[in-house]
C-alpha cells in the first residue's frame, strides 16, 4: 500500500512530506530515534438488560503522539487535531527531552514488511446496526430458555475499527486496518431462595460478523454462561492450604500470561527488576514447558500485523523446555540492549508511550492425555475457567482466580467449589508443572491486560497441566 | 478552548439533537493538560505533556436512548455526534424507567468545594521533586539497590454538563502526586514497594524526602519474607488495604446490583449487615477531597449519604434510572464517562474512625495477620466470596515482627462485615475512598500445608 492511498492519506491528506517535516522537527534538539502513530478509532457497542436493549453508543475518536528518544529518555507529546500546526507543536514538546548532542537526520520512509492476518473484508462495524443488535437478543432468549433457574441475563455485543500510521524516524512506514469484535453474556441463576450465582460467556477476535456462528454462535456463549451459573448452584466451600492442582486447557493459560509473561517484558529485565532478569539460558520452569508468544496467529485477539512502532508482530519461543530463551522487547528495550524489536512494542492509544507487551502467549502440547492427568491425582482441585489475574513482577508472586473447580477425589472430578484464588511465585510454580496434556486450546477472545495504567487486547491458551503444589485460597481446611 | 466556549458546545449539542427530534438530551465535556515525569536512578527517563479533549452525548427518543461521543469538538464534530446519537438510539428499545431527572431535582452546590488551585510549579522544578523523592528512597539503606522510579505527575481539567431540562454546568479541577517506588534486593529475593502523597497542588504534597523515606520503609520491611501455615486468623488492613473493603461494599449498595438481584446485601435495608462500630459514609460535599463535586453525572447536586450507620444498612446509592427502577429517589450518584448511559458513583466514600491509634489497635489484637498489600480480583459482590492474594507482616504479642509473603485471606464479605473488631483512629484521604486501620476476625489465611 501507499501512503497515498492509505486510510490517513486519503481521508486526511497526509503526505510523505508532512510526515518528513515532524520527524524532522521531532529531532530538533539532538536525538536517537523518533516516531509518529496517527490513530484513528471507531467504536459501537450494543447493551441487553432485562431483556431490553436498553443502550447503545457509537463515536470517534482521532489523534497523533510524537515521541522522542535520546539514549534511555523518553519525551512523548499527542495532539487529538491532526493540523500541522498542533502536530508539529506535539513535535517541539516531545523534542524537550533530548539535550544531547546526539545528531540523526530522518532517512527515507520505505513501507514496512507486514502479514495480512485478519483480511477482514466489511468490518462488524461497518454491517447494519439492525444486524448486530439481534447478537445480544438471541443470547437472551437462549440463555432464559436453557434453565429455568436463571433470574437475569445482561449481553453486550462491541466492535471497532482502529486505523494506524506509523512512521519512524528510521525510515520505516506502516499502515494497518485492525477489526475487532467481542460478545459477552453474563447471568444469574437462583435455586428457591438460596444464594444466585453467577456466569459469564462470551467471545471473539479480529473478525467478520460470520464469526459468531456454529461455536461461537450468540446461543452458544448464552448456554455456556448458563451451564457455569448453574455448576455454581451446587459447589461448596472451596479448600484452603496447598494442594495439587490441575489446570483445564484454554482460557487457565492466564497461568503464563501472570507467572512468566509479565516477568519477561524487556523494559522490567533492562532496568533488573524482575525476577526473571539476568536469567537467560537458565532453567526457569520444569523440562515439559515451551511457552511462546505469537503475534501472528489468525484472526485472533492478540494478534497484530505490525507492532504500534511499525516492527512485524512474530512468534517468540519465550521458555523451551524449561529454559529461558528471551524477553518480549519494543524499540526502546531492543536499542538500549543491542537486539532487535521482537515485535512486542503495544500502546493503548495515541495518548500513551509503547511498551513491551504480549500478544497471544501459551504453552506447547505435551504428550499426556487429560484423562491421564486427571487420574493421576489422589486429592487435588481441577480448575476449569478463571477470572483474572495479577502478578507483582519484582518478588514473582501472582495470584489468579478460579471461577470454575472442581475437586478431584482418587482420580476423578467430584463435587464442584466455589471461587477461589490462587497463589503462588512464579519461578518455583512453573517448576512444579509436572504433566502437560496432548490438548492446547486457545481462549474464546475476552482477555483485556493491564500494565502502567494502559490496556492491550490480548490472548492466552495452555493445555491441560498437572502442578505439585500451590496455594489454594479457600475457606475449607484440606 | 475556554471553561465558558466548552459550555457553550455542550449547551449546542443538546439543542441540535432537540432540534433533530430527540425527546431528550444531556452532553458532558472533559478536557484537561496533563505533565508527568519519571526519573530513574537519577536521570529523566520520561516526560509527557498533552492536552486533550472530548465529549459525549446521551440523547432520549421517548423511552429510546443512545449515545456517542467524539474527540472532536469542531462544529463538524460535534455535529456528527448528534447525528450519530439519534441514529444508534433507533436500534433500542422501550425502557419505561429511562429519562433524565426531573427539573426539581437538578442543581450544584453553590459553597467552594476547594477543588482547583495554582499549579505554579516548573517542569525543572517537577524533576528535581522527583529525583529528590528517589535518593532520599535510595540513600536510605544500602540493600535499597535498585528502583522503579519516581513521578511527579499533575493535571488540570474542565468538567462540563449541560441537558435539555435547563441545567448548564461546569467546574474545574487540579491535583498533582508524587511518587517514589525503590527495590531492595537481600539474599537473592528482590522486593518493591511505594509511597505517594497527592493534592491539589504542590503545596499539600508531603515533601520528597518524607515520601522517598517512607517508601524505603516499607520495601524494607518486606525483606526476608517467609511463607506461614494454613490457619483462621484475624486480620488486620492497613488503611491502604482497609479501603478496598469499602470499595466492595460500595459495589453491593449500587441501584445497579440491586434491581438485578446481583448484591449480597440485597434486601437488607434496616438490618444489620456490620458489626456496631461500622459506619461507612459517601460525601461528595467536603472541601478539598478528590471526590468532591458541585454536581453529579447527571446534574444532581451532590449531598452526604449514610450507607451504613452504627451497623445497620441505610441506603443504596442511586442514579435515576435506579431510582425508578426500585421506586425511590436518586441520591446524586450517577457518574459517567464520555460514552454510555450513566452508571453509580460515589464522591468520599469512607469509614468513619475509631478511637484506637494504631499501634493500640495492634496490641488488643494480639496475634495475627497484618496485611499491606493484596493482589487479584477474587472478590464477588453477587454471593460476597472474597479470596485475594495478599503480603504483610505477623503480628506476634501485639507487635509487628517478620514479614510474610504467598498467602492469601478469604472469607465472605457478609460475615467479614460482622467480624470487623476494631477500628483504628487513622483515617486518611488518599483518593476518593478511605479507611482507618481495619481488624477482621474469623478469616482463613491460606500458605503452606
Amino acid at each position: 500500500m501507499s501512503l497515498s492511498s492509505s486510510f490517513f492519506g486519503s481521508k486526511f491528506g497526509i503526505t510523505e512530506r508532512d510526515l518528513d517535516r515532524y520527524l524532522a522537527e521531532a529531532l530538533g534538539r539532538g536525538a536517537d530515534y523518533a516516531d509518529l502513530y496517527f490513530e484513528y478509532l471507531a467504536t459501537s457497542s450494543i447493551s441487553l438488560d432485562e431483556s431490553i436493549v436498553k443502550s447503545a453508543t457509537q463515536g470517534v475518536s482521532l489523534g497523533v503522539g510524537v515521541r522522542v528518544i535520546a539514549g534511555e529518555r523518553t519525551g512523548y507529546a499527542y495532539s487529538d487535531d491532526l493540523s500541522p500546526e498542533k502536530i508539529l507543536k506535539a513535535a517541539a514538546t516531545a523534542a524537550c527531552i533530548a539535550d544531547s548532542p546526539a545528531k540523526v537526520d530522518t532517512v527515507g520512509l520505505t513501507p514496512a514488511r507486514q502479514h495480512d492476518l485478519y483480511p477482514v473484508l466489511r468490518a462488524p462495524i461497518d454491517q447494519p446496526l439492525a444486524e448486530r443488535v439481534q447478537f445480544v437478543k438471541r443470547a437472551d432468549a437462549a440463555a432464559r430458555a436453557a434453565d429455568a433457574r436463571v433470574i437475569q441475563v445482561q449481553s453486550t455485543y462491541a466492535d471497532s475499527l482502529r486505523h494506524v500510521l506509523v512512521a519512524t524516524s528510521d525510515g520505516k512506514l506502516s499502515f494497518d486496518r485492525q477489526p475487532m469484535a467481542r460478545l459477552n453474556v453474563s447471568v444469574l441463576a437462583r435455586q428457591g431462595e438460596g444464594t444466585p450465582q453467577q456466569g459469564y460467556s462470551g467471545g471473539g477476535g479480529r473478525v467478520g460478523l460470520d464469526y459468531f456462528t456454529g461455536a461461537s454462535a450468540p446461543e452458544a456463549f448464552a448456554r455456556e454462561a448458563v451451564r457455569l451459573a448453574i455448576v455454581q448452584l451446587d459447589a461448596t466451600e472451596a479448600p484452603a492450604g496447598e494442594s495439587v492442582v490441575v489446570l483445564g486447557p484454554g482460557w487457565p493459560g492466564v497461568l503464563l500470561h501472570e507467572a512468566v509473561g509479565h516477568g519477561l517484558e524487556a523494559d522490567f529485565n533492562r532496568k533488573g527488576t524482575s525476577v526473571f532478569s539476568g536469567r537467560v539460558g537458565q532453567k526457569v520452569a520444569s523440562e515439559l514447558c515451551t511457552v511462546i508468544d505469537d503475534g501472528t496467529i489468525d484472526n485472533r485477539r492478540g494478534s497484530l500485523n505490525v507492532d504500534d512502532e511499525a516492527n512485524p508482530t512474530r512468534q517468540n519461543v519465550l521458555i523451551e523446555n524449561g529454559i529461558l530463551r528471551g524477553y518480549l522487547t519494543d524499540e526502546l528495550s531492543a536499542r538500549l540492549t543491542g537486539g532487535r524489536s521482537t515485535g512486542s512494542g503495544r500502546r493503548e492509544n495515541y495518548q500513551h508511550i509503547p511498551m513491551p507487551r504480549m500478544t497471544n502467549t501459551f504453552m506447547l502440547s505435551g504428550a499426556a492425555t487429560p484423562e491421564e492427568i486427571i487420574r493421576s491425582v489422589k486429592k487435588g482441585i481441577y480448575c476449569a475457567n478463571f477470572g483474572g489475574g495479577q502478578v507483582d513482577i519484582t518478588s514473582g508472586n501472582f495470584v489468579f482466580s478460579a471461577s470454575e473447580s472442581y475437586l478431584i477425589e482418587d482420580g476423578k472430578l467430584t463435587r464442584p467449589v466455589r471461587g477461589a484464588t490462587l497463589i503462588g511465585n512464579g519461578p518455583e510454580a512453573m517448576q512444579y508443572i509436572s504433566m502437560v496434556g496432548n490438548d492446547l486450546k486457545l481462549d474464546q477472545g475476552v482477555g483485556i491486560c493491564g500494565k502502567d495504567g494502559q490496556s492491550v487486547p490480548v490472548g492466552v491458551g495452555i493445555p491441560t497441566v498437572r502442578i505439585d503444589k500451590m496455594t489454594v485460597g479457600g475457606t475449607a481446611r484440606v | 478552548m475556554t471553561e465558558q466556549q466548552l459550555r457553550a458546545a455542550a449547551v449546542s449539542a443538546v439543542a441540535q439533537a432537540l432540534a433533530l427530534g430527540a425527546t431528550g438530551a444531556e452532553c458532558t465535556i472533559a478536557s484537561g493538560s496533563e505533565f508527568s515525569v519519571t526519573v530513574r536512578l537519577g536521570e529523566v527517563e520520561k516526560l509527557k505533556e498533552a492536552d486533550s479533549c472530548g465529549a459525549g452525548l446521551r440523547v432520549l427518543l421517548g423511552q429510546r436512548q443512545g449515545s456517542s461521543y467524539t474527540s472532536d469538538l469542531s462544529a463538524e464534530g460535534v455535529r456528527q455526534m448528534v447525528t450519530s446519537a439519534l441514529e444508534i438510539a433507533r436500534i433500542t428499545e422501550a425502557d419505561p424507567y429511562a429519562g433524565l431527572p426531573e427539573a426539581d431535582e437538578l442543581g450544584q452546590l453553590t459553597q467552594d468545594l476547594g477543588l482547583a488551585s495554582e499549579l505554579t510549579l516548573s517542569a525543572a522544578e517537577k524533576i528535581d521533586w522527583a529525583k529528590r523523592a528517589e535518593k532520599a528512597a535510595l540513600s536510605a539503606d544500602a540493600r535499597l539497590t535498585n528502583s522503579d522510579g519516581a513521578s511527579f505527575d499533575s493535571h488540570t481539567g474542565v468538567r462540563v454538563f449541560a441537558n435539555s431540562r435547563g441545567f448548564a454546568g461546569s467546574y474545574t479541577s487540579t491535583y498533582c502526586s508524587l511518587s517514589a517506588v525503590p527495590v531492595a534486593k537481600s539474599d537473592e529475593r528482590m522486593e518493591r514497594d511505594y509511597w505517594f502523597s497527592i493534592g491539589r497542588d504542590h503545596t499539600r504534597l508531603e515533601s520528597p524526602e518524607q515520601i522517598g523515606r517512607r517508601a524505603a520503609e516499607r520495601v524494607l520491611r518486606r525483606l526476608g519474607a517467609r511463607k506461614i501455615a494454613t490457619q483462621m486468623a484475624t486480620v488486620v488492613f492497613e488503611p491502604r488495604t482497609a479501603r478496598s473493603l469499602v470499595g466492595h461494599v460500595f459495589a453491593a449498595v449500587t441501584g445497579d446490583a440491586i434491581y438485578r438481584k446481583s448484591s449480597f446485601l440485597l434486601d437488607k435495608i434496616g438490618q444489620v449487615v456490620a458489626s456496631p462500630a461500622v459506619t461507612i459514609v459517601d460525601d461528595p460535599t467536603l472541601p478539598g477531597l478528590f471526590g468532591s463535586a458541585p454536581f453529579d453525572d447527571e446534574g444532581v447536586p451532590g449531598r452526604r449519604n449514610l450507607i451504613i450507620e452504627n451497623g445497620v444498612l441505610q441506603t443504596y446509592l442511586l442514579h435515576t434510572y435506579t431510582a425508578r427502577k426500585l421506586g425511590r429517589k436518586t441520591t446524586g450518584n450517577a457518574s459517567r464517562g464520555l460514552t454510555g448511559s450513566p452508571g453509580t458513583g460515589h464522591g468520599n466514600l469512607y469509614l468513619e474512625a475509631g478511637a484506637l491509634p494504631p499501634e493500640e489497635l495492634l496490641r488488643q489484637v494480639g496475634h495475627g495477620l497484618y496485611v499491606t498489600e493484596l493482589i487479584g480480583q477474587g472478590v464477588n459482590t453477587v454471593n460476597g466470596d472474597y479470596s485475594r492474594g495478599a503480603s504483610g507482616i505477623w503480628i506476634e504479642n501485639g507487635e509487628l515482627t517478620y514479614p510474610v509473603t504467598e498467602v492469601t485471606v478469604a472469607g465472605n464479605l457478609s460475615e467479614m462485615l460482622k467480624n470487623v473488631l476494631f477500628i483504628g483512629n487513622d483515617l486518611e484521604f488518599l483518593g476518593s475512598t478511605a479507611a482507618p486501620t481495619l481488624a477482621l476476625g474469623g478469616m482463613t489465611v491460606s500458605g503452606v500445608q
